[in-house]
């Protein structure tokens, strides 16, 4: 009897403590979203902490009224998703073949591909070789240096050569070709790998900053996170001169509007994440068995 | 077979596989070759091969900066405290989870411990700065409202450690304890139905039971760990980083991003990231071995 209420209480403990985890995971998010909601004047006094206060969707109607902004979230849907699927093709382009452990010349391509995992040329030759392909300030500057992540295709490889080999035997023996055989029977038996792999490529691009910060210096042609970073980063540096007594020169925006354009950001992120958070749990778990 | 049956039965194979080698080539093995750079007085106007060999001058002018050492300094603290902070909490977490005996709160908690991974840096730098800022931050409203002076979480180096850990912690714990949970999938329910039988508690269980199984992904992830730490991602540093804090927050790969993209000192920024290349290759496959050795776990 004494067990089972030991065990009872660890349950008791347990639950509250993975509540207050949870809790803490979301309430940056709560907090952000009432900032975006409130008034300046609570805002600034303090009052503002999980949940807005003096509502209202100034901030919001600001947002979306903004020209440059819609058309930076325009610009990185159509890069996210034209990205995506370059990266799907060219991952199942280069996992099929190598997951024929009998085709000549495999190890060796692996060979090239795995080295790449370990040692690569650095910052400032990437940078070089976009700028000298002539790509800097375009889109493709922002595609094609990422194409195949080796870890995502180790990931697809592994799926593949799980699928039973009878399938594709019995679909030679029909007469079928190798890229019939992929696209027809292959690709549809691995959908689920296909979408867990299509969200990591998608929301690696949807985040990216790093290229875009080194690649990108028209400000039309700023994905989101560029936009994003000018907005709230640049201010909060200006802030924080302002701060130590030194004059800053960018305008300060309003608390409620960087608030509100971090939500905006974030949410066509979290549109997708539910949809596709089922699959990657086993594509995770694919990729720690080799990986 | 002979090569012309071979390749008549295989050739779609190579089709397929010619874009994503040349991908390799061109976007990977091509910046191998831009390294050179390091050894050249390098110039846009001459390019790469125009450009005048100067052996290891430009070495020993990086050697020879103060800033290299502290951006050195500065990539193995913070990886390091990483390490003790962000390394443990994944762990202890998938412990509880797995715990968990309502299957419905189990799932909602892992999707809303997952989220904050999905989160751009940018964003995660909007999110701090609101809920850490000095005058209006969410914490230090609470601070102060205690009674309590407000502490300055960004721009002083020692609380902004504080804070970059924090938001590690928050940004990968959730997402790190997948593989944790992967592998306790594995666990035999019969050894937990003897512990039962032996009268072992929860937390006796824990022990005997669960984290002996998890000791192999544990080993490994350390190594992985141990492996990259010379290596550091450029944009948490970079984004949650400003002016008051470049004490601490400046890291090789800002270092690398500020005297060559923003100076245009090319040669030296190189020299810098090779040095960080060849010494992380060393810290991997030095992990390795001795994994191998001591723990009979490899991840190569």
């Amino acid at each position: 009897m004494r067990d089972q209420q030991a065990s009872r209480s660890f349950d008791i403990v347990n639950t509250i403590a993975i509540l207050i985890f949870v809790l803490l995971c979301l309430a940056p998010f709560l907090h952000i979203i009432s900032i975006s909601l409130s008034s300046t004047r609570s805002i600034m006094s303090g009052e503002v902490s999980l949940f807005p206060v003096e509502m209202n969707w100034d901030a919001y109607s600001k947002v979306f009224s903004d020209q440059s902004m819609i058309r930076s979230l325009g610009f990185t849907i159509i890069l996210t998703v034209l990205f995506t699927i370059m990266c799907m093709v060219m991952t199942i382009a280069a996992a099929y073949p190598l997951a024929k452990t009998k085709l000549k010349g495999r190890k060796l391509v692996m060979f090239i591909i795995i080295i790449t995992m370990f040692f690569s040329g650095g910052l400032i030759p990437e940078y070089m070789l976009v700028r000298n392909l002539g790509l800097l300030d375009s889109m493709w500057a922002l595609m094609l240096p990422g194409l195949i992540s080796p870890f995502y295709m180790i990931i697809l490889i592994t799926f593949f050569q799980n699928i039973p080999d009878s399938l594709e035997e019995s679909a030679e023996i029909d007469g079928s070709t190798y890229l019939r055989t992929l696209v027809s029977i292959i690709v549809p038996l691995s959908l689920p790998v296909i979408a867990t792999l299509s969200l990591f490529y998608g929301v690696g691009r949807w985040n990216g900053f790093t290229d875009t910060l080194m690649y990108i210096t028209s400000p039309e042609m700023y994905p989101l996170q560029l936009k994003l970073y000018q907005l709230v980063q640049n201010n909060m540096v200006s802030e924080l001169l302002v701060m130590e007594g030194a004059t800053g020169q960018a305008k300060l925006q309003p608390e409620s509007l960087k608030a509100a354009s971090v939500i905006f950001a974030t949410v066509p992120i979290m549109i997708v994440y539910p949809w596709l958070q089922r699959y990657f749990v086993s594509g995770v778990m694919l990729g720690a068995v080799k990986g | 077979m002979n090569m012309s049956v071979y390749l008549r039965r295989y050739w779609q194979l190579y089709m397929l596989l010619i874009l994503p080698v040349a991908y390799f080539l061109i976007f990977k093995y091509g910046p191998m070759y831009g390294i050179i750079i390091a050894f050249k007085d390098f110039n846009f106007f001459q390019g790469i091969n125009g450009s005048e060999w100067i052996g290891l001058d430009a070495f020993k002018e990086v050697f020879a900066m103060a800033d290299f050492y502290k951006t050195l300094r500065n990539t193995l603290m913070l990886n390091f405290l990483d390490l003790l902070v962000s390394f443990p909490a994944p762990l202890f977490i998938a412990i509880m989870l797995y715990e968990l005996k309502t299957a419905w709160f189990k799932k909602i908690s892992q999707t809303i411990l997952y989220i904050p991974h999905f989160i751009s840096w940018v964003i995660i730098g909007g999110i701090v700065y609101q809920v850490f800022g000095t005058q209006s931050g969410m914490v230090n409203n609470f601070i102060t409202s205690l009674g309590f002076e407000a502490i300055p979480f960004l721009t002083d180096k020692n609380d902004w450690l504080i804070t970059y850990l924090i938001v590690g912690v928050w940004q990968s714990a959730g997402w790190g304890t997948i593989i944790y949970l992967a592998a306790l999938t594995g666990i035999n329910r019969e050894l937990f139905e003897a512990a039962d039988v032996d009268g072992a508690g929860r937390l006796r269980k824990i022990w005997s039971i669960t984290l002996p199984s998890l000791k192999p992904t544990i080993v490994t992830l350390l190594i992985i760990n141990v492996g990259n730490m010379i290596a550091i991602g450029f944009e948490r540093p970079y984004i949650i980083g400003n002016t008051a804090v470049r004490d601490y927050s400046d890291v090789l790969s800002t270092f690398v991003y500020r005297i060559g993209i923003e100076s245009g000192q090319y040669t030296l920024a190189t020299v810098v990231g090779l040095f960080q290349a060849v010494v992380g290759l060393v810290f991997v496959l030095g992990a390795n071995y001795l994994s191998k050795k001591l723990a009979d776990q490899s991840i190569i």
